[in-house]
């Protein structure tokens, strides 16, 4: 089941950006309202769209109209340390050969944009800003690492997460509703980690960068899953016992109502 | 319909689940076997991750084993001082399982693991059971006595000191190859995920000399209390059992397992060994061919443990 959980703007409020390292001819900011700072996963939970609501404040009519204006809206997972293996054939078997670990890697990252990435700026801004499922940056686990070996594991990396829909790009994902006004749609998908997810903007006018802001969403598990978990992680032994009796009473009750004997 | 499932933190198909559990629960049923070896592999193939396939598979396996288990006591076909001898075995191959299993995690190796014994027990078992069971077809088709053993023979096994007598069971042997059958049992319980029915069954059969009448209820008997031992043991050190899963494979399980034991019965005895070691073949086939083949990709991602 798709869900639409939909995020109302706070528009009325809207504070004057804050001071950045930017050009002072732009007048613009931009804005990202959420009306919401959960998101819980339910046991029907199949994946789901996320909509951000979002505004350019001060925005030009006339670079409005001329389309001069690229909104780029991310969903950033909880960041964690995770490892690369590369598989080599032993004896015609494949292992697990060579490993790379990083550190601070965001388990999902979710890209929602209004045009395809290559119309919007150049990849020098992209790359500065680790904008992007391939330009994201990737610290290697270990300082003095062969760079061929490491950019090999990076890029498998990124290949790996694209290929598993945990990094995903939509594009045209975000559309403005009028002049000032945005909606992003992002993808959420059937794995999304829990945790805290950070959503960031990024505007982006006539192809050079304009301003960013960022807000958080926690992702948790409902109620009764959210439970299971703790349980099992807290009491785990308790839980253990109990999956046991569980089980003998699925065992015993089968029987009962399927007896044959 | 899908179902969040809380340990394994994926979305699944409840009906996928069902059928699984009930088309082994069918088997399961249908050749008196636990079924923790087709689970674990079906689990693997549907994406979950190996780690919590394993430890689901053996909760899984309590329900059947505990509802096959009561019918045995029910009808006195079990010997209990038996099963309990060959438990303490198990409970320490279990105990020592789950500690590898948590080091082959630690780095890395635990998938190719999995797979590779797997691979090994499946086709070792599988092929030995299908010679044997093609081997009784044919004697009995050429008019033959059905088995050339007879079960008083002995062999070096009944030349161990530290016997011990099995009412149940009419045996007078050493309790050493009992406790190293159940450890066993027990290490491979933790790493595979299994009951270990398909190896205890044979072993104690051309091993131990047991009569085949308590052979099934015996082994069913320790597999449940192994089994649930190994649930808690992975719950405890590994927090891999996910009860949302198992709970789904075993209500499946149980329906299948009743209207597969029917099917059982029909068949003959060796014809039903000969179709069990097709499908034990079948599935060490299906894992090697993973093993063998070169994968889509060479590189997966893990979390590493701890901070």
């Amino acid at each position: 089941m798709r869900r639409l959980i939909a995020l109302l703007i706070l528009l009325l409020t809207l504070a004057p950006a804050l001071a950045q390292e930017r050009d002072p001819n732009i007048a613009e900011s931009i804005q990202i309202g959420l009306s919401t700072d959960t998101v819980t996963i339910t046991s029907d939970f199949s994946g789901a769209d996320l909509t951000i609501f979002g505004a350019v404040d001060g925005a030009d009519p006339l670079i409005s109209r001329q389309g001069g204006y690229d909104v780029v809206v991310v969903l950033e997972g909880p960041a964690r340390a995770v490892t690369v293996w590369r598989r080599a054939r032993v004896l015609g078997v494949w292992v697990n050969s060579r490993s790379e670990t990083f550190v601070n890697v965001p388990l999902s990252y979710s890209v929602s944009t209004t045009r395809f990435l290559q119309d919007i700026t150049n990849p020098t801004t992209y790359k500065q800003l680790s904008l992007g499922a391939q330009n994201i940056y990737l610290q290697p686990e270990r300082k003095r690492a062969n760079p061929f070996i490491t950019e090999e594991f990076t890029a498998a990396l990124r290949e790996r997460k694209l290929a598993t829909g945990l990094y995903v790009e939509r594009i045209g994902g975000v559309q403005f509703l009028s002049q000032t006004l945005f909606r992003a749609t992002l993808n959420l998908p059937a794995d999304v980690p829990v945790g805290t997810h950070r959503a960031r903007a990024f505007l982006f006018k006539h192809g050079s960068f304009a301003g960013e802001t960022s807000s958080t969403l926690v992702i948790r598990k409902a109620g009764f899953e959210q439970s299971v978990y703790d349980i099992a992680h807290q009491y785990s032994m308790f839980y253990g016992l109990f999956a046991v009796v569980l089980a003998m009473v699925t065992g015993w009750l089968g029987r009962m109502i399927f007896r044959r004997d | 319909m899908g179902i969040y499932l809380p340990i394994a933190e994926m979305s699944v198909n409840v009906f996928v689940l069902l059928a699984m559990g009930a088309a082994v629960g069918f088997l399961s049923g249908m050749f008196g076997v636990g079924g923790g070896f087709l689970i674990t592999p079906l689990l693997i193939f549907y994406n979950i991750p190996p780690a919590i396939a394993v430890a689901t598979g053996a909760n899984q396996v309590i329900a059947s084993s505990f509802s096959g288990a009561l019918a045995h006591l029910k009808r006195g076909t079990v010997d209990i001082k038996l099963g309990l001898v060959l438990l303490v075995g198990g409970i320490f191959g279990s105990s020592a399982g789950a500690a590898v299993f948590a080091l082959l995690r630690a780095y890395g190796q635990l998938d190719l693991a999995v797979s590779l014994l797997y691979v090994g027990f499946l086709g070792t078992v599988g092929g030995m059971m299908l010679i044997e069971s093609v081997n009784a077809i044919r004697r009995s088709r050429s008019g033959q006595p059905p088995s050339l053993r007879r079960p008083g023979q002995h062999n070096w096994i009944h030349r161990l000191p530290l016997k011990m007598r099995f009412r149940a069971s009419k045996l007078f042997v050493s309790v050493i190859p009992i406790l190293g059958l159940g450890a066993a049992i027990g290490f491979l319980a933790a790493i595979m995920g299994v009951g270990g029915g398909f190896i205890m069954v044979p072993a104690m059969i051309y091993l131990l000399k047991v009569p085949t009448n308590v052979v099934i209820g015996t082994s069913l008997f320790q597999i449940m209390f192994v089994t649930a031992y190994t649930t808690v043991v992975q719950a405890t050190l590994n927090q891999t059992v996910d009860i949302v899963l198992a709970f789904l494979l075993m209500v499946g399980g149980v329906a299948g397992a009743q209207y597969g034991a029917k099917v059982g019965q029909k068949l003959r005895g060796d014809q039903l060994r000969a179709l069990l070691a097709a499908l034990v073949l079948a599935v060490a086939l299906r894992l090697a061919f993973d093993l063998f083949v070169a994968p889509g990709s060479i590189y997966e991602l893990s979390i590493p443990e701890g901070p």
